[in-house]
């Protein structure tokens, strides 16, 4: 009776045998980093994700001590949720998609939460202050009600060609993460919100709040922060049009605060 | 009376939780949303091909009752059809309304929805947003709440984890009792009705293609504290999914609905190349035995038919279980213009481009047909909880229809949270009472036991073994031994977790110790699952036992209603009729039109 669902990988294995993951490891928002390293035996489709699961099996560390399973963010593993950002080897990227024998460097892992969001224990960081963001831009199509008003617009495949990258943005703040404006002392609202605020003001009825939108984009910590060095773009797993998103929306902040000149 | 404002608490913020609170906030009722994880990262993220209505806008001639037979005939007859009736016909004005909220759904030339078809139909009825149609449509609706949010009518609690409902002496929900995920501290938050839509229970078989959060805990939790879990056998696995260390990886079955072929080399171990392998010596198994429906059979059929071919004709590929999905013969940009995100998905987690080598898939755990047992109202047998979406059992009988999911999310959400917010006016006011107080007390209890427990037992290892005897005998065959060993085995595992070792015994964001509590009500959810697989002796939809090939409707056209013996620390199972007023059951056939 041959009833197996779940069959065991056994493409060829790698060259090597096992794995070094070292870990930041911190207690609380208060609490003092330190390291942990682990080796593992490595298997051919193991990810960061993976990695950590066996040691939450069998936590111990490679010097042999007793420790306690790896707290991290971590929900759907197929790089939709946004959930599982953090710095590995350096780079931020999402750790499900981080193959180990792909991001390995000389046999070793460095698995660290994101530098620019408060830690909450060891690689889980509290990353609301996007969501308060797209609260901000008014980032949603504001309708009459949820009952039955007909069908909605007609939008050409090419609009809808358009805004469907920006609809891509899985809230993993990756682009804030890698932006040397996004820090505490410009209050920058980042790249995610931006390409937010555009997608919902192309959209035939969320237009209609382009002006608060463009608004809540000026000032301190708005879209003139912005350096353009890029970093964004390049670090986005879903490879969001995110510069010409902020080129795009600080056009028309430039041309709002004209009009508001003249409004006034 | 309850105050003006009836207070309705809604658990999970997936489509079918956003659903609910959208219809209560527009409604001026008050809304706590509880969430594992922030909404935006629900497990609906992660549904690709679509989500079915009878448009009818290719000229096809489709219509609601289309949708409605379709539905029922891939369910085997056992959904209750005046629930599944209200869906289809529902199904136009949701997607309507999905699309005024700015779902990037794809189009036609002329600026209407495109239309694809999907499995167990003959019409293009599926409207999708590329391969990442749930994601979409997730972000639609949390887009929605966030704006209630905003304007005050709804308070989200995200990082707060169900433990159980309040209940008062006569039984009725007062509320919830729920854990705080970083400090872990239990409080009870007061409501005069609840709804459950904590999804399904993918955890239960260890790999599946379900999130971390799917764990079937607060259903069973529920489902301890008295409410009837119904249809528990019925468990979709899913042809097409990537093999993975930590997961298995979906493979949408738009794949397949835009021209994906299945198939293996006739010969075992061909060493040729897949693209290099002529026509003449590949077997496209689905397309020979299924010629109407072809490669679009419905998931239970296409399960099946893979099982077959690699474990009784033995011609997996290179003789391991998997089989190719073929889609090298469509050209890249259309493939591009489609099915994009599930395509980045292979390339990323397997590293080959399947616009270039046929996808290598085999069978996974994916969805939980069964559920919390609720009325035509969406209310389980305990007054005031309601339950929707995935945690429930009410649209998909014995096998759900591909991108008949996120309808059924919604729809029930949308029943749900009304449903709710009339029962909540209708209700008596609480009488004072401790009962908060209790409940409370009782999860602190767990939690000190738990926490104080000084055994010699892994939780993840416990788990890694019910997931690997859930999976070898509870999904695609059963046969009744191997279903009474396995239940023996989590009978084991059960006396095994009260000699857990938790290595955390921290007070602080501890995340292993949050997974104990829900392995304890995984382990009694399985056995629901098991011992509800082994009291049905027929075949039907995705239950299949070849000692029992045939459906028998004279004795299983039931639902299987499960309910908890506290005493015994068992179930009892009890069958309830099926409503089949509208449409007479008649034989199930995928080889010829129906």
């Amino acid at each position: 009776m041959a009833t197996t669902t779940a069959p065991l990988d056994t493409r060829s294995p790698a060259k090597l045998k096992t794995v070094r993951i070292e870990i930041k490891r911190q207690a609380s928002p208060d609490a003092e980093p330190r390291w942990e390293k682990f080796d593992l035996p490595l298997r051919t489709g193991m990810n960061a994700i993976s990695a950590m699961m066996e040691i939450a099996a069998n936590p111990v560390t490679a010097d042999g001590r007793e420790t306690t399973p790896i707290a991290y963010d971590a929900n759907c593993l197929e790089e939709v949720c946004g959930s599982c950002a953090m710095r590995i080897n350096g780079k931020a990227r999402m750790a499900c998609s981080a193959l180990i024998d792909k991001v390995q460097e000389n046999g070793v892992v460095r698995l660290e939460p994101l530098s620019k969001m408060p830690v909450v224990r060891d690689l889980s960081v509290d990353r609301s202050v996007l969501f308060e963001n797209l609260k901000r831009v008014k980032a949603w199509v504001p309708l009459d009600g949820s009952y039955d008003l007909g069908s909605g617009p007609r939008i050409t495949p090419q609009q809808q060609e358009e805004a469907y990258p920006l609809s891509r943005c899985i809230s993993c703040t990756i682009c804030m993460e890698v932006c040397p404006q996004f820090n505490e002392e410009t209050g920058f609202v980042g790249a995610a919100t931006i390409a937010q605020a555009k997608l919902f003001n192309e959209h035939p009825t969320g237009r209609v709040l382009k002006e608060e939108r463009l608004h809540a984009l000026m000032g301190d910590g708005g879209i003139q922060e912005c350096g353009y060095a890029q970093n964004c773009v390049n670090a986005c797993p879903k490879m969001l049009p995110l510069t010409k998103a902020i080129s795009d929306v600080s056009r028309d902040v430039m041309i709002q605060a004209v009009k508001d000149v003249f409004t006034r | 009376m309850a105050a003006a404002a009836a207070k309705i608490i809604v658990v999970g913020g997936g489509l079918a939780g956003l659903s609910a609170v959208i219809k209560i906030a527009e409604a001026g009722g008050s809304v706590d949303l509880f969430s594992i994880v922030p909404v935006k990262r629900s497990h609906s993220v992660c549904a690709q091909g679509g989500i079915n209505a009878a448009k009818n806008l290719k000229g096809e001639g489709d219509t609601t009752a289309a949708h409605f037979d379709d539905t029922i005939y891939g369910g085997d007859f056992l959904a209750n059809q005046t629930p599944v009736k209200g869906m289809c016909e529902a199904a136009p004005a949701i997607i309507d309304l999905l699309d005024r909220m700015g779902v990037p759904f794809n189009r036609t030339p002329e600026g209407l929805l495109d239309f694809r078809r999907f499995g167990g139909t003959l019409y293009h009825r599926t409207a999708f947003a590329g391969a990442t149609t749930g994601q979409q449509l997730l972000y639609a609706l949390d887009e929605q709440v966030r704006r209630y949010e905003s304007e005050g009518k709804v308070t989200k609690y995200e990082g707060w984890e169900f433990l159980s409902a309040v209940l008062d002496g006569a039984g009725v929900c007062r509320g919830i009792c729920a854990m705080n995920l970083r400090d872990m501290s239990v409080r009870v938050f007061d409501a005069d009705a609840i709804i459950l839509a904590t999804g399904g229970n993918g955890a239960i078989f260890g790999k599946s293609t379900n999130s971390v959060v799917c764990t079937g805990s607060a259903q069973s939790a529920l489902y301890q504290q008295g409410a009837y879990y119904a249809n528990g056998e019925f468990i979709q696995v899913h042809p097409t999914c990537i093999p993975g260390e930590d997961k298995l990886r979906l493979m949408s079955e738009s794949a397949r609905g835009e021209g994906g072929r299945v198939w293996v080399p006739r010969k075992l171990n061909d060493p040729r190349a897949p693209k290099s392998i002529p026509e003449a010596d590949r077997w496209y198994f689905l397309e020979e035995w299924y010629p109407k429906y072809g490669n679009l059979v419905p998931r239970d059929v296409a399960t099946r038919a893979i099982h077959k071919v690699v474990y009784e004709h033995e011609l997996g590929i290179d003789g391991q279980p998997m089989v190719y999905l073929d889609l090298t013969h469509i050209d890249r940009a259309t493939l591009n213009r489609k099915l994009e995100g599930i395509l980045e998905i292979y390339e990323k987690f397997v590293g080959d481009d399947p616009r270039d080598v046929p996808m290598k898939i085999f069978p996974g755990m994916h969805y939980t047909m069964g559920g919390l047992w609720v009325d035509f109202n969406q209310m389980t047998n305990i007054p005031g909880v309601f339950a929707a979406g995935e945690a429930e059992y009410n649209y998909h009988g014995a096998n759900r229809l591909g991108a008949n999911s996120l309808l059924s999310c919604i729809y029930g959400g949308f029943q749900a949270g009304p449903n709710a917010l009339r029962y909540a006016k209708g209700l008596t006011s609480a009488p004072a009472n401790g009962y908060g107080a209790s409940e409370c007390k009782r999860q602190e209890e767990i939690n000190g036991r738990l926490l104080s427990s000084s055994g010699t037992e892994n939780p993840f290892k416990l788990w890694r073994e019910l997931g690997e005897v859930m999976t070898k005998n509870v999904t695609v065959i059963r046969y009744n031994k191997a279903l009474a060993d396995t239940d023996e085995k989590i009978v084991e595992l059960l006396e095994r977790f009260r000699n857990i070792n938790l290595s955390d015994k921290s007070q602080w964001a501890n995340t292993s110790f949050a997974f104990t509590r829900q392995l304890y009500n995984m382990l009694q959810l399985g056995r629901v699952v098991t011992q509800g697989a082994q009291l049905r002796d027929e075949s039907r939809g995705a239950h299949y036992k070849p000692d029992f090939p045939d459906r028998d409707d004279e004795r299983f056209l039931k639902t299987t209603k499960a309910s908890f013996a506290p005493d015994a620390d068992e179930p009892r199972f009890t069958m309830e009729a099926v409503d089949t007023q509208y449409i007479p059951p008649r034989p199930r056939r995928y080889d010829a039109v129906k």
